[in-house]
C-alpha cells in the first residue's frame, strides 16, 4: 500500500466544486507536484492534506491511518506557505526551534537539530536574525528549515518559490530538489509553473478546474499528454488541423501541403499536436508542409521561429548549434517524425 | 525616507504645508503658550489677574496635598481604565478579526456605538442604569435579592472608571485590530502544523504580535482618560474631582484663572512625559521585530 493515499477527495463551497474526486497514491520518498492554473484547486487539496480545510468527501490515509479525523497539530506534516508565515517576533533559530519545543525535545538536542537544519538550508550564520531583516530567499529557507526540522512524515509546499525573482527561483529549485533528496522526505509541491514542476518532481498531477487531467512522470506527461489541456499547459505546442485516412494498415495524414504516415488508426478530420522543438527545417520538397518565416527571435541557446503555413501559424524552436539558420522571409519546409505528432479527432472523439 | 528626490522636493513641500502650519500655530501653539504664561500670573479675589511673574500658583500646587490627591486620582483612574480596556479590548479585537462578513460589520458598529452617541447622553445612560436606589440595574438586582444596598456608582471612582472604559474601548479595539491585520492569516495554521494547540498559538504566536497594538492603544486610552472632562464631570460630579474638572472649576467657579492654568499645564506636561516615555520604550523594545 502506498505511503500517502488520497481517495476520491472532494471539496465544495456551496454549489462550487473546488476539488472533484481527486485520487492519488504517493510512494514513500516521492516528490509529487500539483500543477495547474490559478484557481484549479491545488491549494485546497494541499490544505485538506494539512488539515486546514475539511474535505466534503473522500479519505486521506497516511501509512494506512485515516488523517481526516486528526487535528492539524497531530498530523506531523511540515508545511511551507506561499507567504512563508514565519513568526516575526522570533529569530530564525527560534522559528525553527518552535516545532521541536512543541514536541518537547530536550534543550541540547533541540539546539543541535536547529543548527543542523539552518545549515542544511545554507543559513548557518543567520540564526539570530529576525525574519523582517531577511531577504525573500532567506525567509523562504527559514520556512523550509522550520518545516523539515520536525522530521515530518510528508512535506507540503504551497508555491514556495513564487515570491522570488526568476534567477533566485532557479537556484532554489535546484537546492530544494537536492535537500529533498538528502533528507528523503515525501514531498507534495503546489505550483502553477510548469517548468518548476517538471524540474523538481518524480510525478506531476496536472489539474484543471478541480479535476485531475493526468498523473504521470514529467517526461511522460510532456511527450504523451493525456488531454489537449495537458499538451497546452506543459510547454508550447502547435495544434494543426488536417485529415486522416486509414489505407492498407497505415494512416495517411494530410496537413495542408504536408503528408505523413502514422500507425494510429484514425479516420476523418483530425487535429495534430506537435511540440515546437520537434520540428526541423528542410527544403521545400513535394509532400512537405511549407511556409514563410515571419519572425525569428534569437534567445541565446536557441532560436524561436514563427512560420506562416497554409495550416496556420507554426512555432519552431531550434537549438543554436552555430550552423546557418533560415532568415526572415525565407521559404522553408517543415518536417517531424510521425511519432512526435499526437493525433486526435477534430470533433473531440479520442 | 531620505532619497535625493525627496530632499529636492523639500522646499516646495514646506511651502505647500505652510497654510496648515500657520493654522496649527494659531489655534494650538499660541493658546498653549498663553496658558503657560498665565500660570505664572498673580490673582486675588479683589484685584483679579495681575500680569506679573511669580511662582505662587506652582508653589501652591506643590505644597497643598489637595492637588496631589487630585493628580493621583486622575492617574489612578487613567491606569485602571487602560488596563481594563486592554484586558477586554484585545480579546474583543481578536474575535472581531475572526468574524465572517455580515457579523463583523454589525459588531464593529456596536463597538463604535459609544463614540457615535453624545457623551452626555451616554453618561446619563450609565447614571440611569446605576444611579441611586432607582437606577434600573440596582433596582433589579435588589428586587432579585442579589444585593441588599445599591452598588455605589454615581460620584464614585468605580463609576468613572467603568464609564470611561466603555467610551474608550473602541480606541483599544481598533488599535489591536490594526495590529492583527498585519498578522499573516496563515500564521495560526503554521503554528498548528508545527504541533501547537490553540492556546499555545494564542500565547506564543498571536499575543506577542499584537502587543505593540495593545501598547499604542494603551497610550491613546491613557491620554484620553487622564484628560477626560465630561464623563468625570457628570459621574464624578463635584465630590469626585479629577485634574480636568479641577482646572475647569478654577477657571469658571473660583475664577482663579492663573491657578487653573497651572493645573492644566501640569496635566499636559505629565501626559506628554508619560506618552513620549512610553512611546520610546515601545519603539526601542520592538524596533528589531517590527519595522
Ligand atoms: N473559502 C472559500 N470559499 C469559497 N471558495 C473558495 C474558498 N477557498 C477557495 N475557493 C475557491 O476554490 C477554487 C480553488 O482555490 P485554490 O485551491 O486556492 O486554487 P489554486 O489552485 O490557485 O491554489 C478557487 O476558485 C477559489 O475561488
Ligand atoms: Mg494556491
Amino acid at each position: 500500500m502506498s505511503f500517502l493515499v488520497l481517495r476520491e477527495l472532494k471539496k465544495t463551497y456551496g454549489d462550487f466544486v473546488a476539488v472533484e474526486a481527486l485520487s492519488l497514491d504517493v510512494q514513500r520518498g516521492e516528490f509529487i507536484s500539483l500543477l495547474g492554473p490559478s484557481g484549479c484547486g491545488k491549494t485546497t487539496t494541499l490544505q485538506m492534506v494539512a488539515g486546514f480545510v475539511e474535505p466534503t468527501g473522500g479519505a486521506i490515509l497516511l501509512d494506512g491511518h485515516d488523517l481526516v479525523a486528526m487535528k492539524p497539530s497531530r498530523r506531523g506534516l511540515g508545511v511551507v506557505f506561499q507567504s512563508y508565515a514565519l513568526f516575526p517576533h522570533m529569530t530564525a533559530a527560534e522559528n525553527v526551534a518552535f516545532g521541536l519545543e512543541m514536541q518537547k525535545v530536550g534543550r541540547a538536542e533541540r539546539d543541535e537539530r536547529v543548527r543542523n537544519a539552518l545549515e542544511l538550508v545554507g543559513l548557518g550564520g543567520f540564526a539570530e536574525r529576525y525574519p523582517r531583516r531577511m531577504s525573500g530567499g532567506q525567509q523562504q529557507r527559514v520556512a523550509l528549515a522550520r518545516a523539515l526540522v520536525i522530521r515530518p512524515h510528508v512535506l507540503l509546499l504551497d508555491e514556495p518559490l513564487s515570491n522570488l525573482d526568476a534567477k533566485l527561483r532557479e537556484e532554489m529549485q535546484i537546492e530544494l530538489r537536492q535537500i529533498q533528496r538528502t533528507v528523503g522526505t515525501t514531498t507534495i509541491l503546489v505550483t502553477h509553473d510548469q517548468s518548476e514542476a517538471m524540474a523538481l518532481s518524480d510525478r506531476i498531477v496536472v489539474m484543471n478546474g478541480g479535476r485531475v487531467e493526468q498523473i504521470a512522470a514529467p517526461q511522460e506527461a510532456y511527450e504523451r499528454p493525456a488531454t489537449p489541456f495537458v499538451a497546452g499547459f506543459l510547454g508550447k505546442t502547435n495544434e494543426l488541423s488536417g485529415t486522416a485516412r486509414v489505407e492498407g494498415g497505415e494512416t495517411r495524414v494530410v496537413i495542408a501541403d504536408g503528408r505523413w504516415a502514422s500507425r494510429r488508426p484514425i479516420d476523418g478530420a483530425v487535429i495534430a499536436s506537435v511540440r515546437p522543438e520537434k520540428i526541423a527545417f528542410a527544403d521545400c520538397a513535394a509532400g512537405r508542409l511549407t511556409g514563410l518565416v515571419k519572425t525569428r527571435i534569437f534567445q541565446g541557446n536557441h532560436w524561436l521561429y514563427r512560420i506562416e503555413t497554409l495550416a496556420g501559424q507554426v512555432f519552431v524552436i531550434r537549438q543554436n548549434g552555430g550552423e546557418p539558420m533560415p532568415a526572415e522571409n525565407d521559404k522553408v519546409g517543415l518536417t517531424w517524425r510521425p511519432e512526435d505528432m499526437a493525433l486526435r479527432a477534430a470533433d473531440g472523439r479520442r | 525616507m531620505s532619497t535625493p528626490a525627496s530632499d529636492n522636493a523639500a522646499p516646495s513641500a514646506w511651502l505647500l504645508s505652510l497654510p496648515a502650519l500657520v493654522f496649527f500655530a494659531v489655534i494650538v501653539i499660541v493658546p498653549l503658550i498663553m496658558t503657560v504664561v498665565l500660570s505664572f500670573h498673580d490673582w486675588g479675589e479683589y484685584k483679579g489677574i495681575q500680569p506679573v511673574f511669580i511662582l505662587k500658583n506652582w508653589i501652591e500646587i506643590w505644597s497643598d496635598p489637595y492637588f496631589g490627591e487630585m493628580f493621583a486620582r486622575t492617574f489612578r483612574i487613567a491606569i485602571l481604565v487602560t488596563l481594563i480596556t486592554a484586558v477586554f479590548g484585545a480579546p474583543e479585537a481578536y474575535i472581531l478579526n475572526r468574524m465572517r462578513a455580515p457579523w463583523r460589520g454589525i459588531f464593529v458598529l456596536v463597538l463604535l456605538g459609544p463614540l457615535l452617541i453624545s457623551i452626555v447622553a451616554r453618561t446619563l445612560g450609565w447614571a440611569l442604569l446605576f444611579g441611586g436606589n432607582s437606577g434600573v440595574v440596582n433596582a433589579a438586582l435588589m428586587k432579585l435579592g442579589v444585593i441588599s444596598s445599591p452598588i455605589p456608582f454615581m460620584f464614585t471612582e468605580t463609576g468613572v472608571i467603568i464609564a470611561l472604559a466603555h467610551v474608550l474601548m473602541p480606541f483599544m479595539v481598533l488599535s489591536v485590530w490594526a495590529a492583527l491585520q498585519r498578522v499573516d492569516p496563515q500564521i495560526e495554521n503554521a503554528a498548528a502544523s508545527l504541533g501547537a494547540g490553540h492556546f499555545t498559538t494564542l500565547r506564543r504566536v498571536i499575543f506577542p504580535q499584537i502587543v505593540p497594538g495593545v501598547l499604542s492603544g494603551g497610550i491613546i486610552v491613557f491620554a484620553l482618560s487622564a484628560s477626560a472632562f465630561a464623563t468625570p464631570a457628570i459621574i464624578g460630579g463635584r465630590r469626585l474631582k479629577v485634574a480636568a474638572t479641577l482646572a475647569y472649576d478654577e477657571f469658571l467657579n473660583t475664577l482663579n484663572w492663573p491657578l487653573g492654568a497651572a493645573v492644566a499645564t501640569l496635566l499636559l506636561v505629565c501626559l506628554v512625559v508619560t506618552i513620549v516615555g512610553a512611546n520610546r520604550l515601545i519603539e526601542r523594545r520592538y524596533a528589531e521585530v517590527f519595522r
